[in-house]
């Protein structure tokens, strides 16, 4: 029996068997399982668009979720180059993360352009608007960017008139709990609503600095405490703000809105 | 060799023979999820089910596996075991999914599971071996859940994210040790949890790996 079972036919057989229950196995698991998990990324997704642009409460159920999201979120895509919105792709369905892994709808960013550390910038973004009797109330903008040890990705919410920040928040990132991961401690992010982006001359000027604001500063309106402790994820947050709301982001999105012609 | 029973599966790897305490076994990950009692929490249902189950299923095709090819037979059946065990929590607990990220997969890679799968599945009829793989899986849940219990409560003062000691961020007195939410913290208490182990159970104090010989003559000091 012994040396039946060692014998090359029948190590082939075993080892063949167990690959394919097993591959069965997980492929069934993983199939069965894909509408839900989309179903999840989507929600997840659509209650931090909800929380940013301060609609909602936490701890919403999933079926609160989908119907405010419907009432109050319109997504449209938007060509990031022209500023201008497109139709393109469905912006139900387009995922600028993943176009921007996509050689045919991303460039490349030169070294000097690219201060959120993204590489590759998508050519299409989709952005989310609140609207209230036909009025702009509220514009979420995706944005991402490079902290200390991982990407964060998040929104940034302007109010109608695109200077305003409503909000900003990371739905995914890796800093380290307690140090950088305080970008999701509720206090600072409440830092954020009422900053302008923009100074007098319509040049952007956002600054996280280290310590405390000066509220007597004329620039306290530009300006965010720093994170104690995470001086390269503030930088970080700093540098994915500017890039994003800046010439190679949404910037020329913004100023077409601004002079409402998008 | 006498056959254990299954009450001594389950219930020994607790403190007689914790795979963290005693066999230094799933280190890694006791150091990486630890920082909420949530995500401890989570990460030891899903090694108990994984080395129960990966037990169960290597005890009953033990006797057909070939020696030669036995590792990696166990390794496909743990690794199956672990996607699913990913896949059902991306579908039921998105965002606790993805505080454990990577954790999960690498359940694959820790030592308790293999090393019940080789020492005990490969020997042992399947119920039996389902309970050892349940039992070392509680051994390493409780060890888990002390960590998790202590680095949260003292580290942000919240227990399952709620608030328990008001800390000074909102208003409170308690000062939070923010070490506590670093992962080289689990280290220190990992240590104090064996200290304390083998302090009161003398048998699992390890022999000294050498002995040094008395000194006999005052010479032996130039």
């Amino acid at each position: 029996m012994s040396s039946q079972k060692e014998s090359t036919a029948r190590t082939l057989t075993v080892a063949l068997l167990v690959c394919l229950v097993c591959s069965v196995f997980v492929a069934g698991a993983a199939v069965a399982l894909r509408p839900t998990q989309v179903e999840n990324r989507q929600l997840d997704k659509q209650r931090s668009i909800l929380a940013i642009a301060g609609l909602g409460e936490a701890g919403m159920s999933a079926s609160q979720v989908k119907k405010l999201y419907a009432e109050r979120i319109t997504a449209r895509l938007v060509d990031l180059e022209t500023g201008t919105y497109s139709d393109a792709h469905d912006p139900q369905t387009f995922d600028p993360v993943l176009a921007a892994k996509d050689p045919k709808l991303s460039d490349s960013l030169p070294g000097a352009q690219d201060i959120a550390s993204i590489k590759r910038r998508e050519r299409y973004s989709v952005v989310y608007l609140v609207e209230n009797d036909g009025q702009i109330d509220t514009v979420v903008l995706p944005i991402r960017g490079y902290g200390l040890w991982s990407t964060l990705y998040g929104f940034m919410a302007l109010e109608g008139d695109l200077n305003t920040v409503a909000g900003l928040g990371f739905y995914q990132h890796g800093e380290t709990p307690g140090l950088g991961g305080e970008v999701d401690n509720p206090k600072w992010r409440g830092l954020w609503p009422g900053k302008e982006l923009f100074d007098d001359n319509g040049k952007l000027s956002v600054d996280i600095v280290k310590g405390n604001v000066d509220p007597q500063s004329p620039n306290a309106e530009h300006q965010v405490d720093g994170l104690a402790g995470a001086t390269l994820t503030s930088n970080g947050v700093e540098n994915l703000v500017r890039f994003w709301m800046g010439e190679n982001g949404f910037g020329p999105f913004i100023a077409k809105m601004r002079a409402g012609e998008a | 060799m006498a056959q254990p029973g299954i009450r001594e599966v389950l219930l020994n790897p607790i403190f007689n023979n914790n795979p963290i305490g005693l066999q230094i076994l799933g280190i890694c990950s006791a150091l990486a999820v630890t920082s909420n009692l949530k995500t401890a929490l989570v990460m030891s249902i899903a090694l108990t089910l994984v080395t129960g189950f990966s037990n169960l299923f290597i005890s009953m095709i033990r006797s057909q596996i070939p020696s030669s090819i036995r590792m990696i037979v166990q390794m496909v059946i743990i690794a199956s075991l672990v996607i699913v065990v990913d896949q059902v929590l991306k579908a039921f607990a998105y965002s606790l999914s993805k505080q454990l990220s990577v954790f999960v997969g690498l359940i694959i890679t820790n030592c308790i599971v293999m090393g019940r799968a080789e020492a005990f599945a490969m020997q042992n009829p399947p119920v039996l071996s389902f309970f050892d793989g349940i039992g070392n899986g509680l051994g390493y849940s409780a060890m888990l859940i002390a960590l998790g219990f202590i680095r949260e409560l003292f580290g942000a003062g919240k227990l399952m994210g709620y608030e328990i000691l008001p800390v000074i961020n909102d208003g409170g007195w308690y000062l939070p040790n923010g070490m506590l939410l670093l992962p080289p913290s689990a280290f220190f208490l990992i240590g104090l949890f064996i200290w304390g182990l083998r302090a009161w159970k003398k048998e699992q104090v390890e022999k000294p790996a050498f002995k040094m010989a008395p000194q006999v003559s005052n010479k032996e000091a130039y």
